[in-house]
């Protein structure tokens, strides 16, 4: 039930991101969300795409840091309280979050959150057992299709 | 600018001698010296090597057919290969400045000790120092030889020391004022922290009588000079030696203030082409070597100290004969001096070693934006190393300082840069750029 996010490594320099958009772009790799974390002299960027692989392959011809991480994508209602609800679950597992990041899925009233945690397969545990819907690759890209 | 002004003085009668004795009395020297070293077996083996006996030696002719000693020689002997002596007649030891490494140790007989004062003895007059004066040495005492070297050469001339010893500003001011005090010892840069300290805390010039300053342990600027005389109201004085030969004292200025005087009856200086080790014209830019001729314990035959600058033959103002040195202008090796501490790219290099993951192409650039040195270390990112959670980023970046800080014992910027993005080399990599041109 995990998914696979692609995380790249950006050094702060002008034209760094869009070089690296260019280059997803050219060889037809959809971006479904995408989350930037940045201290004053790196990046590190963290990607949800069509094909984790061929972004990666392509990224490193020519030169960038990538590397593939398993997170977890909740699908909530895009309502106040949707976020609060999921880290409570983990929170009563004793589970913490290392990073996350989250989107709105286009046509839907739902949220899809994702999560990297510290103990990942007991927090897809909590999670399943507390009744969210935890998307696996094909289901995220479904909603976001859609 | 200083309104003090520096009478020219001279200590002692051979910094005078005609060039013609002190030709005669380094020739004598050097065959005694060179006579001695046969106790020690690296010079044995050294001179084995070169064909070379030690009755060949009359002249300092002669000089250039004797082998070079290098750093590695000396590290090669550590710690105490080097030794002329037995050790119950050695009466201190020092080591070589700096890092956290094993150091090179030197070794100094009641003579030796003796000898060396007599030399600080020598540029502290040179540089305004007289017996009624109060001194406050702000170097490090310790097994650099800064601050005892400097310490017994102050006492020798009959003026008054405040030890104050490396850092603690606040203190080093409070004593500078409450004690009167009139000269200063320290490196050129803390000498800009002092100043920097006196200028963010408003202290006024008439709460300080202080008049000159000597400053040594790494290489500085005239822009520096300027700056720090136009701030502090002092007279700034250089000197040079590094432990290798005998510590400070090797050289230093008179009131000309116009090249520093090389201790010409103790040492025999050379100035080569550190790639073709033939000499470089008088007043070009060479490498110094160093001969010792009245060291005991640890006499040493034509140091290579790997540091650049040019001799001035030409007669001083001051009287003095001995020829003058040109300050330090770079190094003939990677050696970087960061805040007085010898610093070698291989010891970072070893540091990244250390730390799983990491690349072995980094870079090292040194600044000196306003008065400390920044050392930035730019280290490539690998794959092994990223890592998708910024808190395991930065303590990869805090890996990294450590290991640097545990060899070099300085602490230094990390940044993390893009595979491929540091220049690469063909043959000698140019691992530093350093900036530190002016102040």
């Amino acid at each position: 039930m995990k998914l696979k996010q692609l995380s790249v490594f950006l050094e702060n320099k002008p034209g760094r991101l869009r070089e690296l958009c260019a280059l997803l772009a050219d060889s037809g790799i959809n971006m479904i969300t995408i989350s930037l974390a940045d201290t004053e002299q790196f990046g590190i960027l963290r990607l949800i795409v069509s094909d984790c692989e061929a972004a990666k392959a392509v990224l490193e011809e020519k030169g960038f840091v990538a590397k593939i991480t398993e997170v977890i994508a909740v699908e909530v209602n895009d309502e106040p309280g949707g976020l609060r609800n999921v880290l409570q679950v983990e929170e009563a597992a004793g589970i913490s979050v290392e990073y996350m990041y989250a989107f709105t899925i286009k046509s839907g009233e739902n949220a899809v959150l994702l999560f990297r945690f510290d103990d990942m397969d007991k927090a897809v545990d909590a999670l399943q057992t507390a009744g969210f819907k935890v998307l696996d690759s094909v289901a995220l890209f479904n909603r976001a299709d859609d | 600018m200083s309104k003090f002004v520096v009478e020219n003085r001279i200590w002692d009668k051979e910094e005078s001698l005609p060039r013609s004795d002190l030709a005669a009395l380094q020739s004598s020297k050097l065959r005694k010296t060179v006579e001695q070293v046969q106790e020690v077996p690296f010079y044995q083996k050294k001179f084995a090597e070169a064909g070379l006996a030690a009755e060949k030696i009359q002249t300092l002719d002669d000089l250039q057919r004797l082998p070079f000693t290098t750093k590695a020689d000396l590290r090669g002997e550590y710690p105490l290969g080097m030794l002329a002596v037995g050790k119950k007649d050695v009466a201190r030891y020092h080591g070589s400045s700096g890092t956290t490494g094993q150091p090179t140790m030197v070794a100094y007989t009641h003579n030796d000790l003796k000898m060396w004062s007599n030399l600080c003895a020598r540029f502290l007059t040179g540089g305004g120092l007289l017996p009624a004066h109060s001194v406050q040495i702000a170097f490090g005492y310790g097994l650099f030889t800064g601050g005892f070297g400097l310490h017994y050469g102050v006492e020798r001339v009959g003026a008054s020391i405040i030890p104050a010893a490396a850092g603690n500003t606040p203190k080093q001011l409070m004593l500078m004022m409450d004690m009167q005090v009139d000269a200063l010892v320290c490196t050129p840069s803390y000498a800009l922290n002092i100043s920097e300290f006196i200028i963010q805390n408003d202290i006024p010039r008439n709460a300080l009588n202080l008049k000159y300053a000597h400053f040594g342990g790494e290489p500085w600027t005239e822009d520096m000079r300027t700056r720090i005389e136009d701030e502090m109201g002092i007279l700034c004085f250089n000197n040079y030696g590094l432990s290798e030969v005998i510590g400070p004292g090797v050289s230093g200025e008179c009131a000309a203030r116009d090249g520093m005087h090389i201790a010409e009856d103790a040492f025999i200086v050379e100035c080569i082409n550190p790639d073709t080790l033939e000499p470089v014209a008088p007043g070009e830019e060479g490498e110094l070597v160093f001969t010792s001729l009245s060291k005991e314990a640890m006499p040493i035959i034509r140091y290579r100290t790997r540091d650049i600058a040019s001799l001035n033959p030409e007669p001083c103002a001051c009287g003095r004969t001995h020829i003058r040195m040109s300050r330090v202008t770079g190094r003939s090796d990677d050696m970087l001096i960061i805040k007085g501490v010898n610093v070698y790219p291989s010891q970072v290099e070893q540091a990244l070693l250390r730390v799983e993951g990491t690349a072995p192409h980094y870079q090292i650039e040194v600044d000196r934006p306003d008065r400390k040195d920044i050392v930035t270390v730019k280290v490539e990112m690998t794959e092994e190393s990223f890592s998708s959670s910024m808190k395991e980023m930065q303590e990869l970046k805090d890996r990294i300082n450590r290991a640097i800080q545990t060899i070099t014992g300085l602490r230094m910027n990390i940044e993390l840069v893009s595979p491929n993005s540091l220049e690469r080399f063909i043959g000698k990599a140019q691992r530093v750029i350093d900036h530190r041109k002016k102040v």
